[in-house]
């Protein structure tokens, strides 16, 4: 039973990582209709940014506070993520307002490779770390409940906090604020928004900032786990099926979807793996979401999309 | 009926608008009064939407200028002509699908809400006083409209008639001192007709709203409008109260078809 608990929190954590990065999908689709293939060179370039300016930043000014330090680096890369978010406005998407989909997709691809190109030429391609300071070591839980107690890494746990606060924070935005009401609107009718004096412009800019910012929390943690390196930017690949899972259009749905894959995940592999030789964890998730979109496209909370003729 | 028509507000000059070798419109003008209700008329594809669309910003004619409070445009912004005070309603509905009656009404409100995005989202004391001023006014509009009972459903759920309402209070709750309406009796059946030719009737009556109104429905254009310009093929061919219009015969062969 400790086991299996472990295991299942493990999971819930794991997947909430993944729904960190799902959650920069979200966001742009919701408010913009595009999928935003870059999302995980947004990653990266977060990482770098952060990695780097918390290096530069001691060696220039001499600060010795390990926060403090921190908190300058997040804010010059939450200031980077704002002038790319400012400057794929400005110099793509603004020309391709009421283009198709499938345009708007093929541009995105475009930034990946640009960002990810200018983000290893700025910040230098080696393998950075980051370090915020989150305990490495794994902490025992719920002795007195089960023999043995259950072994909870405390990085996982804090990072799944801050997904959380990050999640609330989103929500807040999005269902209590004018801004959140005029994205919502941009993104079910552009035409409409405009009509009534809705800025598509700025609002699109506001959005890429907010999931450069929402890269840029995924890109520190995720960061600070596995370092900073190339291969985070196909953290984003992993997200993909959940928010397959949980609906392009929803914020809750990528938090669920996040949770549910890391949880099967880690779940088959214990339990599964040992029939079938093991190895599940790398492919669950795709194969979840191949029965997703052949079984409800629209994943679990996504709007079902109607086409009145 | 006695109502005081005040100036011109908003004058169309010499407009032309093409797309590719398509003449849509080609050299229209006309004038609109303060207070008044005008109606463009005219067959199927004759540039009623794109003239609209013309004073609106959303397409630019290749000729010709648009006067509006004594500005003269070439090329209308869409979003600084909301901010100038002309809203617009949709012949095909346009409406936030997902969001309820009353947020799709409140985002008409967007352009003069004041307080900054982290006021509101932890609700302090002026965000939340602002919030609640508006959310007044658009309790009014819904009250005006008689849509009380639908404030929280998701207007994609709502009949086809009562979201041509919830289209039409979105455009008010810009307090627009022009309001544009593409065909906004379309597809009705006469009891909801009926409704909506009243509510247009009050929003010019009470408010002093300009209106500019596109029709199919010949009966309604001639009972609430006080003059109508015909636009057949992209060009005018009539201009003046009902009775001049309906008399015309230009107008009367463009609607019925002339003897071969």
């Amino acid at each position: 039973m400790a086991f299996f608990l472990e295991t299942l929190l493990g999971g819930l954590m794991a997947g909430m990582l993944y729904s960190l990065v799902a959650l920069g999908f979200v966001l742009i689709f919701k408010a913009s209709g595009v999928f935003n293939f870059a999302q995980g060179a947004m990653v990266l370039f977060a990482a770098l940014a952060m990695a780097r300016f918390a290096e530069w930043v001691p060696a220039a000014t001499g600060l010795q506070s390990m926060l403090l330090v921190n908190l300058i680096a997040f804010a010059l890369a939450a200031g980077v993520m704002f002038i790319v978010a400012w400057l794929i406005e400005r110099m793509v998407l603004r020309h391709l307002v009421n283009q198709e989909a499938t345009t708007l997709l093929m541009a995105t691809l475009g930034i990946t490779y640009f960002l990810e190109g200018l983000g290893q030429t700025l910040f230098g391609s080696d393998i950075y770390k980051i370090d915020i300071g989150m305990p490495k070591e794994p902490v025992m839980a719920f002795e007195s409940v089960f023999e043995g107690g259950i072994l909870i890494n405390q990085e996982d746990l804090i990072a799944a906090l801050i997904a959380a606060c990050l999640v609330a924070l989103l929500s807040l935005f999005f269902q209590k604020t004018s801004t959140g009401r005029a994205l919502r609107a941009v993104a079910d009718d552009h035409q409409a928004a405009q009509s009534i004096g809705i800025p598509l412009n700025r609002i699109w800019v506001i959005v890429w900032c907010v999931a450069g910012v929402v890269a840029l929390v995924a890109g520190m943690i995720w960061g600070s786990k596995l370092g900073v390196q190339f291969s985070l930017a196909t953290v984003a690949l992993r997200a993909l099926p959940v928010v397959i899972l949980g609906g392009l259009t929803s914020v809750p749905g990528a938090i669920i979807g996040g949770l549910i894959i890391g949880v099967g995940e880690k779940l088959s592999e214990v339990f599964l793996g040992p029939y079938v030789g093991g190895g599940i964890e790398i492919w669950f998730a795709y194969v979840l979401a191949l029965l997703f979109l052949l079984v409800r496209p629209q994943g679990l909370f996504g709007e079902k999309i109607i086409d009145r003729v | 009926m006695s109502r005081d028509i005040g100036d011109v507000i908003l004058d169309v000059n010499n407009i032309s608008l093409r797309f590719g070798g398509v003449k849509a419109l080609s050299d229209i003008s006309f004038d609109v009064r303060e207070h008044e209700i005008r109606a463009i008329i005219g067959p199927n594809g004759a540039g009623k939407s794109s003239m609209l669309n013309c004073i609106n910003g959303v397409y630019t004619p290749q000729q010709g200028q648009i006067t509006f409070r004594g500005q003269t445009f070439s090329h209308m912004d869409s979003h600084q002509v909301a901010v100038m005070g002309v809203a617009r309603t949709f012949q095909n509905l346009a409406l936030f699908k997902g969001m309820s009656v009353l947020d799709n009404i409140m985002t008409g409100r967007n352009l003069r809400m004041k307080s900054n995005l982290f006021m509101q989202a932890i609700r302090l004391g002026p965000a939340e006083r602002e919030e609640i001023a508006h959310r007044k006014r658009v309790e009014e509009i819904i009250d005006f409209l008689e849509i009380q009972p639908y404030r929280k459903t998701p207007v994609g759920q709502l009949p086809y008639g009562l979201q041509k309402r919830v289209d039409l209070g979105r455009a008010l709750a810009l307090e627009p001192q022009v309001l544009l309406l593409d065909e906004p009796m379309a597809g009705m059946n006469v009891e909801e007709k009926q409704d909506m030719c009243r509510f247009i009737l009050d929003v010019n009556d009470e408010f002093g709203t300009t209106v500019v109104l596109i029709e199919h429905d010949m009966g309604v254009v001639m009972d609430i409008s006080d003059r109508v310009v015909v636009l057949d093929y992209g060009k005018k061919i009539g201009d003046g109260t009902p009775d001049e219009v309906r008399n015309n015969p230009e107008v009367i062969s463009a609607y019925l078809g002339t003897g071969h």
